[in-house]
């Protein structure tokens, strides 16, 4: 039920503005925004297309915020190892919205 | 249908319909060309027929395909084509302009292959049979001096050689179709290999185990025909699989696996560990073979299958195609 | 390929899969997979060879054409025995098997049948065919139905009248409900669909960790994500918690996409029920097309046979969807059902549980050793 691919939003089409001209490295065809009224792509855009509709833009920060977790991962809990030696460790929960630690509880003071 | 698509349904009727009738009892493992002892000469010679639609597509049309496909039969069995025979199915009503065209990129693609088409046959049938054209080639060549090619002869430690990017020709008809309303920039890859292969026979003769050219079916077929016919692994290294982008996001569009889909300019080749450097510098010195790679090795397990394997340490068994690939959504 | 390579990346997976070695300890994990995809790329990227034992996969329902019951394909399939109708469907429909054979059996005998990628292709059909009837064989869960929807909203607007749908949407979270009802039903947690999310939000699943107690992360398709999505499931469940967590932030909305629900709720209403395949009659867990869109309603416009095909009794479909025996364990795995002769659709769709495990387990077990692979 799932197969989605990230596509870059290269034109709107002039006569309608509900489809535009998306673009997979080099593959390219014509995808209906309809699903995306509330928060129209501009040309740029990554959207994430599926069956031939945009379903969701995609944000290039929480992307890039992901990257920066996923690389940190074994330096987190080294780092948590070592802090656990000094008896601070805080087993702070993740928030619901997170895809991992929270920087402020790894890097902040508590580490010093 | 399935039956005609390259992979295991095609298999199981040539094998279990064809072979024992046509070919007797113990035919041996099939390939797709025969050399035939003529009172102490030995003939290599093949035969294909091309149904392909569109009849016209970017990078060449129904006339290159018949041409190189049987030029590259008789290269991956270590012939040089001499001379081609043709038969034409037409479908009445064909315009002229569209049967011209055909017949002149056969004429060109002869040409630039070297190969002299001697004889040919034309038949028509009623409209509504034969999508316009069918292109059936009869081609034999002269042996190669300094290979002998044997399934049974790969061994353990043998490596794989790809001569370049695969799944242009397949992901070009499929956008060429229309169907599916997608656009890239993309061309068949139709070529006469031979010159290459003739680059590898040249540099690694002796080492040469087994060579395919991966038509319908896609490399994954070929490898997995090869692997059960010598009982060993064919074990492929993801990252080292030449794919063009494009190909590569269409197939992603399509839910697609590359080593599934059609070509029609590229070869696979096993060879000697020995061998393999020289192999693989000669393929990529060669005129057109700048892209080919190692893309894996025999092994003994997993024993009659195609394994792909990933950098992180990932891996998963390829099968053979059962029919054509089919654009999935899910 | 941008936002698809980076999570693909092959150091940051071992990196990953090192800290679910260190996060996993000794105790075995039971976690299921919702959606057909992620089956699939747990296949395709070989995730279970970096996994460590004690984690186990389990495979759900999550997959449309699995749990398509034998005789919807019979009814849409009559509709198109009219010459004139244009029968169109995803390609992931082609092979499915109906009592008189799959579409493409179909085809070969004469029906006009077309691969679609998109409804709107279908439309773009209809089109174009003005003196044909296009018949659009839907199917999938809550991604793909809001595309359905706008599509007939388009067809109406556009006063297109030779195209009518024929509807087997269903909705996700009764599919996970009947799960967790199932008394032989052992889990520990859910990897939660990452692309229906992208529509329904995150919302809907908080009765599993409120009510269920079961940790659920709702996930991203590629090895990186759902790798991540193992690390949080395992914090959860080692800290004793049960939330909803969202790991698959650069693409689902915590609330879902507003307009995507809105085209649902035009075009469509809740069947009362309706039966999955292996699974039985689950009360309100499919759409049907609503009064306003009848027009478009195959199954109003034509009449369909409506006969249910029940599934060969060895068949155990039903046991292998819900988790609880491994594919291998049917009866018929292997023998009468294979992915050439399909005889349950777990066994025919690539993402199936059997045809997935068919092609890879089944072979990889007699292996000797994977780890000289790498």
């Amino acid at each position: 039920m799932c197969l989605a691919i990230p596509g870059k939003v290269v034109e709107i089409s002039p006569d309608n503005q509900d489809s535009a001209l998306v673009d997979v490295v080099g593959v390219r065809r014509r995808v209906d925004l309809g699903l995306l009224q509330d928060d129209r792509p501009v040309p740029g855009d990554w959207v994430l297309i599926h069956v031939g509709f945009a379903m969701s833009k995609i944000s290039e920060q929480d992307a890039a915020d992901q990257m920066s977790t996923l690389r940190m991962l074994g330096e987190i809990d080294g780092a948590m190892q070592e802090v656990s030696g000094y008896g601070l460790e805080d087993d702070e929960p993740v928030g619901e919205n997170d895809a991992g630690f929270n920087d402020a509880d790894v890097s902040g003071a508590k580490v010093n | 249908m399935a039956h005609g698509a390259g992979g295991k349904a095609s298999r199981k009727l040539i094998e279990g319909l064809f072979a024992p009738l046509l070919f007797g009892a113990e035919p041996g493992p099939l390939g797709d060309a025969a050399h035939v002892d003529m009172n102490g000469t030995k003939v290599a010679i093949t035969t294909d027929a091309f149904v392909v639609k569109p009849l016209s597509f970017p990078g060449g049309s129904i006339g290159e395909l018949a041409v190189n496909g049987t030029v590259n039969d008789l290269a991956v069995s270590g012939a040089k084509a001499e001379a081609m025979v043709v038969s034409y199915v037409l479908e009445a009503g064909t315009p002229t302009p569209v049967l011209e065209a055909a017949i002149r990129a056969m004429a060109k693609a002869a040409r630039d292959a070297g190969v002299r088409i001697v004889a040919g046959d034309t038949k028509v049938v009623e409209h509504g049979k034969a999508d316009q054209m069918y292109i059936t080639t009869t081609g034999i060549g002269r042996l190669l001096p300094g290979v002998s090619l044997d399934p049974r002869s790969v061994q353990v430690g043998d490596k794989i050689l790809l001569s370049g990017p695969i799944g242009d020709h397949g992901i070009t008809i499929l956008l060429a179709r229309g169907e599916l309303d997608f656009e890239a920039d993309l061309r068949s890859d139709t070529r006469s290999v031979l010159p290459l292969v003739e680059a590898l026979i040249r540099a690694a003769g002796p080492g040469i185990r087994w060579m395919r050219d991966p038509t319908r079916g896609g490399a994954a077929t070929s490898l997995n025909e090869l692997a059960r016919d010598c009982g060993l692994g064919m074990v492929l290294f993801e990252d080292q699989i030449p794919v063009r982008d494009t190909v590569r996001g269409a197939c992603e569009l399509l839910g697609l696996d590359p080593l599934h889909i059609a070509n029609e300019g590229q070869f696979l080749a096993v060879v000697s560990p020995e061998y393999a450097d020289a192999a693989i510098n000669a393929l990529s010195l060669a005129p057109g073979g700048s892209e080919a790679q190692v893309i894996g090795e025999v092994r003994e397990q997993p024993a009659g299958a195609v394994l792909v394997t990933t950098l992180y340490g990932g891996s998963r068994i390829v099968d053979m195609l059962v029919g054509d690939p089919l654009p999935r959504i899910c | 390929m941008r936002f698809v390579d980076e999570f693909r990346e092959p150091e940051l997976i071992s990196k990953t899969a090192e800290e679910i070695r260190r996060l996993a300890g000794d105790r075995h994990y039971r976690m299921m997979e919702v959606c057909g995809g992620h089956t699939h790329a747990i296949y395709r990227f070989g995730l279970k060879d970096i996994l460590p034992e004690n984690i186990e996969l389990i495979h759900g329902p999550g997959c449309p054409v699995c749990v398509l019951p034998m005789g919807r394909i019979d009814d849409g399939l009559s509709i198109a025995q009219d010459r004139n109708v244009i029968f169109a469907a995803f390609g992931d429909m082609m092979r499915v098997p109906g009592t008189l054979g799959s579409p493409l059996e179909h085809k070969a005998r004469g029906m006009d049948v077309r691969i679609v990628y998109s409804p709107s292709d279908a439309l773009k059909l209809a089109r174009l065919n003005p003196d044909r009837h296009v018949l659009f064989f839907a199917i999938g869960f809550e991604t793909t139905a809001p595309s359905t929807a706008l599509t007939m909203m388009r067809a109406k607007a556009e006063g297109i009248h030779n195209f009518s749908v024929f509807c087997n949407h269903v909705t996700i979270i009764p599919a996970i409900r009947a799960i967790l009802d199932s008394p032989d039903m052992r889990l520990d947690a859910f990897i939660g669909p990452g692309h229906v999310s992208t529509v329904i939000g995150c919302r809907p699943y908080e009765w599993i960790a409120k009510n269920e107690r079961k940790p659920i992360v709702v996930s991203g398709f590629e090895p990186l994500d759902m790798l991540q999505s193992i690390v949080m499931l395992l914090r959860q469940l080692n800290a004793g918690e049960a939330k909803v967590e969202n790991q698959y932030k650069r693409v689902v909305p915590w609330e879902g996409n507003l307009a995507a629900l809105k085209a649902m709720a035009e075009v469509f209403q809740l069947r009362p029920y309706f039966e999955w395949r292996g699974l039985g009659f689950i009360s309100q867990s499919a759409l049907s097309i609503n009064d306003k869109y009848a027009e478009f309603d195959a199954e109003r416009r034509f009449s369909v046979p409506g006969i249910r095909v029940t599934d060969p009794m060895a068949a155990q479909c039903g046991e292998v969807l819900k988790g609880v025996l491994k594919p291998h364990q049917c009866k018929l795995f292997g023998r009468e059902c294979t992915p050439e002769h399909p005889i349950g659709a777990l066994m025919v769709s690539s993402e199936g549980s059997c045809a997935a495990y068919h092609n890879y387990e089944h072979r990889k077990a007699a292996m000797v050793s994977l780890s000289s692979i790498a």
